[in-house]
């Protein structure tokens, strides 16, 4: 009888081998892939007597969510609170930005740039465009800042808080390199803080620059990487954020080291109630939105997440599997590649056979951004359905006015972080009875 | 606080000429607005702002060409992503100065904090005075001429442009360089990961000339030495791990 | 994450406009710590006359009157100054002497301060509103430092308010973020240290202390303090003959430093140093990384 070790695995042994093998840590795309609470381990309490249930397809939920109003002249009005998340052309391909956008355009929400830029395609395609603010700056300009529907200062990411953007050298083709600066090909690491201010005291500063650049017009978001997520969402309040973008630790990137991506930050579940405590504590939660982002993946994950106080939820990883990444169909390419339909992950690769996380021109020629879009809006619209079939059953018109009190948990890491009581008490731990 | 609550006390001495907004009456919301009205350029291309005492955001985002004297310091961000404009601070300049510039001129007449010319994509930066740390930092194309000293960490992840300094550099000069030309008169403390001396050919000593020329610094080119990328980190490699 | 300011005075003419100009300089690092804020003043008649001992104190719901009752019958000769969210005391005895009086005496207050020279003041509220409660503008003196506070990971409250002033007659103040004050503050607890408060610059401020008792100079504190602290700070640190600053190696959280020959002034941007006397005159810089510099009186 072969017995495998618990300790040392085979994917523990082949890590090792690599590593001796190559003398460089393993990168990778994609989010933790480790199990860990998340909202899984959450129920909801449906009506039935002590509360009343509302018709499906006759009595209203509404869904729509407005974000950045509390400096921002404008702000933006969405009609569903599942937003896309930032992702760069570089990582992504020209055409998968702009199915990202014509998908997000048809169900009425927003879609995000990434450490590269704004291209046509993305702003020609997207009806709201958030744009990211990032440590590199890399195609930062003053005037796609001003043709932005809100500005996203990006602090940090859930796949790798305290760490800077990184592409490989496949992906640096001609195009990325003009758009960042850089030469073609080299293997570009971002810086992780920005260059010209640190801390909260400073980016107070900064925001204020952003607003005067952009006449006050905009919204102004600061995204953070989930970890110290009570201090940093109390700071990014205070240095006067309208909106804040919480990245759990199951959310994606392009490329960053495994290890990095494995054991740095806090599951998304985890993250929620202490940015909902500190905005209220500050007395701002819904006067300065909040969105979800990190393993966001059904309309359960999203009535969940506003229950727990969202004002809204980005996806990235879902939106790719969306447009085709990982499709069963791709399964014979993904094999050649060492990898399988449902496992692949070498994002930075550049080799994608469904055409999203390439720069290969015949790659990307793949994926039909019209059909890529289409099947996003579809699937954000079914999220945004499943979400209404929770909340009618809870007795809520409007997707806001879930509560952590329509909760359970399954298990006490759940209940712990998510405080909620453990299903059939009234015992949340940590919290006196 | 976004809305412009009261027109701006502009006072014209000579209205064919120059603009008058004190600072100490009006307010940096209510000069940048007026700064960036569409048709600014036409009717008043120059502009003097007095009173700055520091503040933040001065002459931020300008997209036009006019001209804006500044009498006295400025605080972090001033003429912060600038183009066309030429932006003069009579006195020492915060944090991030033309941080982003894509085109036009931003002339320091005093010293400048850390972080001038931070990702700056274009035109021209003069500091008179000295230069604090992380000047040029992670520049994109701007070419930036320094009358005095630079601190630490000058032009680290320079990408393009050119950053001239008269004066002396300070330690990790050019650190994780990419593109960028750095141009040193005085002595450099130490030089960063990835960045070398390199040879001074008669195409440096002819763009050094030019640059110098343009920004009106009188030094000679022939004293300065030149450096750049070694370009051994570009790709990542077993044998540079311990400079990553 | 706060603004700093600090203001050594070399030439005696300007010791009667030390609040004056203190206070201008705080109020321009107002937006980067509207929190709270606090001031050291070193040499004002009011909080520490010549021949006194002073302690300041944070007296929550005790009133000026109590405290005083309190303390006459230890201390003769005692005076209490009312500055607002903290109070001033003063004696005609030694410091030790009087710091332990007020400790046995009031053991509920916190004790803020101490010295010949110094008088803390702390408060929760906007700066310049605290200037004014502190009736900063009429304090004279030779040396005075200022704190504006955006708290990061620890409370809102007077007591979290820098400077902190753990030994007689010093002072520090801090910008940034320490990495590794919870293993220090252990290392210092274990030594005896008792802390006052959970801010990571309270840790700063007790290793420095711990090192000036143990016989090193400020200049060779400090250095001690690079070596030992991980993270960002930009330090102004007081004492009654000295006036120190460093930074990380980093260096990433501002400083300015304005010297001439009639004053020596540091704050966190320029503007708090453009009302100053003589600043256009001024040799101005931005300190080195790990490099101490200091002024002695």
């Amino acid at each position: 009888m072969l017995r495998e070790s618990a300790t040392f695995d085979r994917a523990t042994i082949a890590d090792i081998q690599r590593a001796a093998e190559t003398g460089i840590y393993d990168i990778r795309g994609g989010g933790a892939k480790r199990r860990v609470p998340h909202f899984d381990d959450l129920l909801f309490l449906g009506a039935s007597m002590s509360r009343y249930p509302l018709e499906g397809y006759r009595e209203r939920c509404d869904t729509d969510v407005v974000l950045g109003d509390r400096n921002a002249s404008y702000p933006l009005h969405l009609s569903t609170p599942v937003t896309i998340a930032g992702m760069s052309f570089g990582a992504l391909s020209g055409r998968a930005k702009e199915a990202l956008g014509r998908g997000a355009s048809e169900v009425g929400t927003s879609t995000t740039t990434g450490d590269g830029g704004m291209t046509p395609e993305e702003r020609g395609q997207s009806k709201h465009l958030v744009y990211q603010y990032l440590p590199s700056r890399y195609g930062m300009n003053p005037d796609h800042l001003r043709m932005a529907d809100a500005i996203e200062i990006v602090l940090g990411q859930g796949a790798k808080p305290g760490g800077g953007g990184m592409l490989l050298g496949q992906k640096i083709t001609e195009r990325v390199a003009g758009m960042r600066t850089l030469p073609m090909g080299v293997d570009q690491r971002s810086a992780c803080r920005h260059p010209d201010w640190t801390g909260p005291d400073d980016l107070e500063i900064k925001i204020r620059e952003l607003r005067e650049i952009t006449d006050w017009e905009k919204p102004v978001y600061v995204k953070i990487g989930a970890s110290r997520t009570y201090y940093d969402v109390k700071l990014a309040a205070k240095a006067g954020a309208d909106v804040i973008v919480l990245d759990g630790m199951q959310g994606g990137t392009a490329a960053t080291q495994d290890v990095f991506i494995e054991h740095v930050g806090i599951p998304t579940l985890a993250a929620l109630p202490q940015a909902v405590q500190a905005l209220q504590e500050e007395g701002l939660h819904r006067h300065v939105q909040l969105v979800v982002s990190g393993g966001i993946r059904n309309g359960a994950d999203l009535a969940k997440c506003m229950a727990l106080g969202a004002d809204a939820v980005a996806i990235g990883t879902a939106a790719l599997i969306a447009l085709g990444d990982n499709a069963p169909h791709l399964d014979e390419e993904y094999r050649k590649l060492g990898s399988a339909a449902g496992f692949y992950d070498d994002w930075q690769a550049g080799r994608d056979p469904a055409g999203i996380t390439t720069q290969d021109p015949e790659l990307a020629d793949r994926l039909d951004p019209v059909v890529g879009g289409r099947r996003l809006a579809n699937f954000i619209r079914v999220m945004t359905m499943e979400a209404q079939v929770i909340a009618r059953a809870c007795g809520k018109a409007h997707l806001h006015s879930l509560e952590p009190e329509d909760l359970v948990a399954l298990s006490i890491e759940a209940a712990a972080m998510a405080r909620v009581p453990l299903a059939g008490t009234s015992w949340i731990p940590g919290q006196p009875l | 606080m976004a809305a412009l609550s009261t027109p701006l006390d502009v006072h014209e001495p000579n209205s064919t000429t120059e603009a008058v907004v004190d600072l100490s009456v009006s307010d940096v919301r209510q000069l940048n607005a007026a700064l960036h009205a569409p048709d600014v350029a036409e009717k008043v291309p120059s502009w003097r702002v007095t009173h700055p005492d520091g503040r933040h955001s001065i002459a931020v985002g300008l997209d036009a060409e006019v001209s804006v004297e500044i009498d006295g310091h400025v605080g972090y961000y001033c003429a912060g992503m600038n183009k066309s404009a030429t932006v003069t601070v009579h006195g020492n300049a915060g944090v991030g100065v033309a941080e982003n510039m894509m085109s036009g001129t931003v002339r320091v007449r005093g010293n400048a904090s850390q972080s001038a010319g931070a990702t700056a994509h274009g035109g021209l930066l003069v500091v008179e005075g000295s230069a604090a740390a992380r000047c040029g930092i992670s520049m994109k194309g701007v070419d930036i001429v320094v009358g005095g000293d630079v601190g630490h960490m000058s032009a680290f992840m320079g990408q393009a442009g050119r950053l001239v300094v008269c004066g002396d550099a300070g330690d990790a000069l050019g650190d994780s360089l990419y593109e960028a030309r750095i141009y040193v008169q005085g002595s450099v403390k130490s030089l960063g990961a990835d960045c070398i001396e390199k040879e001074m050919r008669a195409e440096h000593l002819a763009e050094l000339a030019e640059l110098l020329a343009a920004a009106g610094m009188s030094a000679d080119p022939a004293g300065f030495r030149r450096y750049g990328s070694a370009r051994q980190l570009y790709n990542f490699h077993v044998d540079n791990a311990s400079a990553y | 994450m706060c603004g700093i300011v600090g203001l050594h005075l070399r030439e005696p003419s300007l010791y009667p406009r030390l609040g004056e100009l203190l206070t201008g300089m705080l109020c321009q690092v107002t937006e980067r710590g509207p929190d709270s804020a606090g001031v050291a003043v070193y040499g004002d008649p009011r909080w520490s006359p010549p021949g006194h001992a002073s302690v300041s104190l944070l007296p929550g719901t005790t009133t000026p009157d109590e405290v005083a009752t309190a303390l006459r019958a230890a201390v003769p000769g005692v005076a209490v100054v009312d500055a607002g969210q903290t109070l001033v005391v003063h004696a005609p005895v030694d410091v030790d002497t009087l710091v332990a009086a007020v400790r046995t005496a009031l053991p509920d207050l916190l004790v803020i301060g101490s010295g010949e020279e110094v008088a803390v003041l702390k408060g929760v509220g906007h700066p310049q509103l605290l200037a004014a409660e502190f009736d900063l503008a009429q304090a004279q003196g030779w040396q005075g430092v200022a704190h504006t506070r955006m708290a990061t990971e620890s409370a809102v409250t007077p007591a979290h308010c820098h400077p902190f002033s753990v030994g007689t007659d010093q002072c520090l103040v801090h910008n940034g973020s320490f990495a590794n004050h919870a293993t220090i503050r252990r290392e210092l607890v274990a030594g005896g240290a008792v802390f006052d408060s959970d801010n990571d610059s309270e840790v700063g401020a007790r290793f420095v202390a711990a090192q000036l008792a143990a016989g090193y100079d400020l200049e060779k504190s400090l250095k001690l303090l690079c070596e030992r602290f991980d993270g960002f700070y930009t330090l102004l640190v007081s004492t009654k003959d000295s006036f120190a600053i460093v930074r990380d190696a980093i260096a990433c959280k501002p400083a300015v430093v304005a010297e001439t020959p009639e004053w020596v002034a540091m704050a966190s941007e320029y503007r708090a140093l453009a009302g100053l006397p003589g600043v256009e005159h001024a040799r101005i810089f931005e300190p080195e990384p790990e490099e101490v510099y200091a002024w002695q009186r």
